[in-house]
């Protein structure tokens, strides 16, 4: 079955079993493996991508249902103020140590913060606690999304 | 494994040292570094030698290229060996660039992720091959300005003519140093500590900049021309034979391009019995796995079971006759005898699984030569290489590992089953490239587990309340005499040569059940035992563990500086325990009574040359659910923290990897196979359980050591310690049943 797909603002045509979750969509057809397979069941959040804007995990999405929809990876990450200035942090903090299921973190922080601008602590927690990091990096992961509100909160002022 | 860590644990340096310089093909210096390690032998054995290579270039426009040798699987020793060249070099760090090497034991030494060693054995060497390449600089910069070289400095890539001011950057010297003699990197100075100005500094791994991107980096992300993907089906019962399989459905799949069985060859950690399926996709391939109709012979194993194990080790506790006593010292039987007081419990904990983030895969190509060239997520690279070669018949030369980057490792790959599966089936598909990937649930089911363990142990007390006599019955498993035994305890596990009669005995329990190194083997479940039942001996004295520890570790002084001492990890030096234990007694507050609800706990280990007290800080609500609030660790891994950022990550990521063991993961065998599946009945911690850490180094005049594990085993203790102050019930058996200290 032919879809056609809108993936970081880019046509994509694919022809595949409509059962097919994005994931694999993205990785084996059209080669953008930034998006990570960790689980296959949506327990871990290293698939993390954004559908319309709102975090989805792409293994336990099936291609035929994304339709028109806009979908968006970490490879896109860069052309959002808040996915730059989250990358940024990342790196000034050195959040990660393997730094596998960092795509799908940082997916799932993005969403986060274009939704909630100001989450407090115990929100934050909230919400990556879908996000499995076999490392443990959490309280650097914390640690680095609580920056971004503060920058955030103090450009506002 | 072990031999190698033990060969390569404490290297002393030859001076057989060999720099080695060369001119780069666009202008530059490329310099090689051979580096003989004479390992320690044990007495009367012959020193075995292993070679520690480096390679470095420094191209006319000023960039330092340094070969990254060891894999990279977060532990980030990536970016640390580079810095320690770096620093003596004199380097500006924006310069330097760091190249992955393939797996090469000629060219680089051993090459390995595993064992926290390769701080303790690179310290040094690349420290000196840095300084070697230094003076290399001051002496082409000599010959250039016709200037005594010691009335040169270098400063930040550049060499410095204070007298004149003028400067040239290594880049513009780069060529003419491939010219000069090289030094005796044995006489060559290394610099005094507090010139250091990379070594000490936080510094950001130096992939990370191209993973927030979502760049091309792991093991998974290769991509090769006319790829195609395997899913690979084994037996759900271990030791399982395949006795026939009907591949017609599978063949029929849309996208499905070919399946056929694949033959084990005997050896578990090579190759086992299955079914590849190859496809376009690799979800097609897995989806595909559904239309198999196979047939396995269970064997004798598809009785055994976890509960089966506990039952058989409870029994051999109970008889209280041993198979083997493997460590005694003075007349513990007398002690007992004459003991105003005796303390007895058993102590359990079970298998546990290493659950990395990414899946295990590899990608193989095997050439129309028969030569197989591989892409590999791997711990042990020239293992892989080496197996891969055996099982094929090739020679090491006709096999190819190109290391890629690792989402996490933890021991599970120093064992290279994946790889020898990605070889195997990639030869069926001579002239194609394969990317063999698991499913989560092919990980959790077919992993080299943490062995599980049961220990009684008994504590004589007199009648002053002094500890007199200890003895512990370890149940654990037979896996072959030879075999590396991850569950393996060493004769001197504290309190072993700190109590005056003291007995460790074992018996071994039969199992088909793999099993291998989980981050701080052995460790990382006999410092949970060990100080749970310590705790209980304080509180028997009506002391406190920490006052317990320190008297008993004021009984002697240092060991000796050999391996054999204290699980093979050369010089246990009490006075650096006693250290971290009053270091993290003062910063946690343990003499304050923590607020109502709260308590606190203590634990202590010394792992992998490094020491580490905690203390954990939690509380338990009315339905049994454990909170960890706060830890407090103190640790001493030598003289410099050489990178603080990693230094930190890893000392915080063992902490939170420990409390997630002990809250809540277990391996269970049912019907000889695994029941646990993927991450909601194997729940990893997740960011709600983070506590609040605050970690302390203590540095003392020792070289440094590394820290990928010992950060991790003081947790465990610490915590069930903390819930038996705040329950009154102790904590014996793993995972932590909160709901049981409430009945």
């Amino acid at each position: 079955m032919a879809y056609r797909l809108s993936v970081n603002g880019v046509e994509r045509e694919v022809d595949v079993p409509g059962e097919m979750p994005l994931l694999w969509v993205l990785r084996n057809e059209l080669g953008m493996v930034g998006t990570k397979f960790g689980c296959g069941v949506g327990l871990c959040g290293a698939c993390t991508v954004h559908i319309d804007g709102q975090a989805q995990r792409s293994c336990s999405y099936p291609v035929s249902a994304v339709g028109d929809s806009k979908v968006a990876t970490i490879e896109a990450l860069a052309e959002t103020e808040t996915g730059r200035a989250l990358q940024q942090v990342w790196l000034d903090e050195d959040v990660m140590q393997c730094g596998y299921c960092q795509a799908g973190q940082l997916m799932n922080a993005t969403a986060l913060l274009e939704r909630n601008p100001q989450p407090s602590a115990r929100q934050i927690d909230a919400a990556m606690q879908g996000n499995i990091c076999r490392c443990a990096c959490y309280t650097r992961i914390r640690e680095a999304i609580a920056q971004v509100v503060e920058k955030k909160d103090t450009a506002n002022v | 494994m072990s031999d190698l860590m033990e060969r390569t644990a404490a290297p002393k340096l030859s001076r057989r040292t060999l720099l080695k310089a060369g001119t780069l093909a666009g202008g530059g210096l490329a310099l090689t570094a051979s580096i003989p390690m004479v390992a320690r032998a044990a007495a009367g054995a012959t020193p075995e030698t292993a070679t520690l290579n480096a390679f470095i270039t420094i191209a006319p426009d000023n960039t330092i290229t340094i070969v990254g040798k060891n894999p990279e699987i977060g532990q980030g020793i990536k970016t640390m060996l580079p810095m320690l060249i770096a620093d003596e070099l004199d380097a500006d760090w924006a310069m330097v660039k760091i190249e992955q090497g393939d797996a090469d034991a000629a060219k680089y030494g051993l090459q390995m992720a595993g064992g926290s060693f390769a701080t303790p054995m690179n310290w040094f060497p690349m420290r000196q091959v840095g300084a070697g390449g230094r003076q290399m600089m001051l002496e082409a910069a000599s010959r250039r300005w016709g200037i005594d070289s010691a009335k040169l400095q270098t400063k930040m890539g550049t060499v410095v003519d204070p007298a004149s001011g003028r400067s040239l950057t290594y880049g513009e010297l780069a060529s003419e140093a491939a010219g000069v003699a090289v030094p005796d990197l044995a006489k060559v100075p290394l610099k005094d500590p507090k010139d250091f100005h990379i070594i000490g500094r936080a510094i950001g791994g130096i992939d990370s900049p191209r993973i927030v991107k979502g760049e091309p980096i792991f093991g998974v992300d290769t991509q090769l021309p006319g790829m195609v993907y395997a899913a690979f089906e084994r037996a759900p019962v271990f030791g399982a034979k395949l006795v026939s399989a009907k591949l017609d459905a599978v063949k029929a799949v849309p996208g499905v391009v070919d399946a056929f069985m694949v033959e084990g060859n005997g050896n578990a950690e090579q190759l086992i019995d299955g079914v590849a399926i190859i496809a376009k996709n690799w979800w097609i391939a897995n989806q595909a796995r559904k239309q198999l109709e196979i047939e396995w012979d269970n064997g004798e194993w598809a009785s055994h079971s976890s509960a089966g194990y506990d039952k058989q080790a409870r029994e051999l506790m109970a008889g209280g006759k041993p198979e083997e006593v493997f460590s005694s010292d003075g007349d513990v039987d007398a002690a007992f005898a004459s003991a105003a007081k005796v303390l007895d419990a058993e102590y359990s904990y079970p298998f546990l699984a290493h659950v990395p983030m990414e899946p295990q895969n590899c990608t193989s190509l095997c050439h129309e030569d028969g030569s197989v060239e591989m892409w590999a997520p791997t711990q042990m690279p020239q293992g892989g290489q080496m197996g891969v070669a055996q099982m094929l018949g090739l020679s090491p030369d006709k096999v190819t590992v190109h290391i890629t980057r690792m989402g996490g490792g933890f021991g599970r790959r120093l064992t290279n089953d994946f790889m020898h599966q990605s070889a195997a089936i990639a030869k069926q598909m001579q002239g194609t490239p394969v990317q063999l990937i698991w499913s989560r649930e092919d990980d959790v089911r077919s992993d080299f587990y943490r062995p599980a363990g049961w220990h009684r142990f008994r504590a004589a007390l007199d009648d002053d309340g002094k500890l007199t006599g200890f003895d512990d019955h370890f149940i654990t498993f037979d896996l072959g005499s030879g075999a590396y035994n991850p569950a393996a305890m060493a004769p001197d596990i504290f309190p072993a040569r700190f109590v005056p009669n003291l007995r460790y005995a074992q018996s071994k329990l039969k199992t088909h059940v793999p099993m291998g190194a989980l981050r701080a083997p052995a460790s990382n479940a006999l410092s949970f035992v060990t100080q749970a039942f310590l705790d209980e001996v304080a509180e028997a004295q009506g002391s406190d563990l920490p006052t317990l520890m320190l008297e008993l570790l004021s009984s002697r002084g240092k060991f000796p500086d050999t391996p054999g001492f204290t699980g093979n990890q050369p010089g246990f030096d009490p006075d650096r325990a006693k250290a971290v234990i009053e270091k993290a007694v003062e910063i946690s507050g343990w003499n304050t009574p923590s607020a109502d609800g709260k308590a606190k706990g203590f634990g202590y280990y010394f792992s992998h040359m490094g020491y580490f007290a905690e203390v954990v800080e939690a509380s338990i609500s009315e339905r049994g659910q454990v909170q960890v609030h706060n830890v407090w660790a103190a640790g001493d891994v030598g003289s410099h923290i050489i990178n603080p950022f990693g230094a930190m990550n890893q000392a915080q990521g063992a902490i939170i990897d420990g409390i997630g063991q002990a809250l809540a993961l277990a391996v269970e065998i049912e019907g000889g196979a695994t029941v646990q599946s993927n991450f909601h009945d194997y729940p990893v911690p997740r960011m709600p359980v983070t506590p609040e850490i605050k970690v302390e180094w203590v540095l003392t005049d020792h070289p440094p050591t590394g820290l990928g594990e010992p950060a991790l085993p003081p947790v465990i203790p610490a915590l069930t310690n903390a819930l038996a102050a705040l329950t009154g019930k102790r904590v014996r058996s793993l995972p932590i049943d909160g709901k049981a200290l409430l009945t």
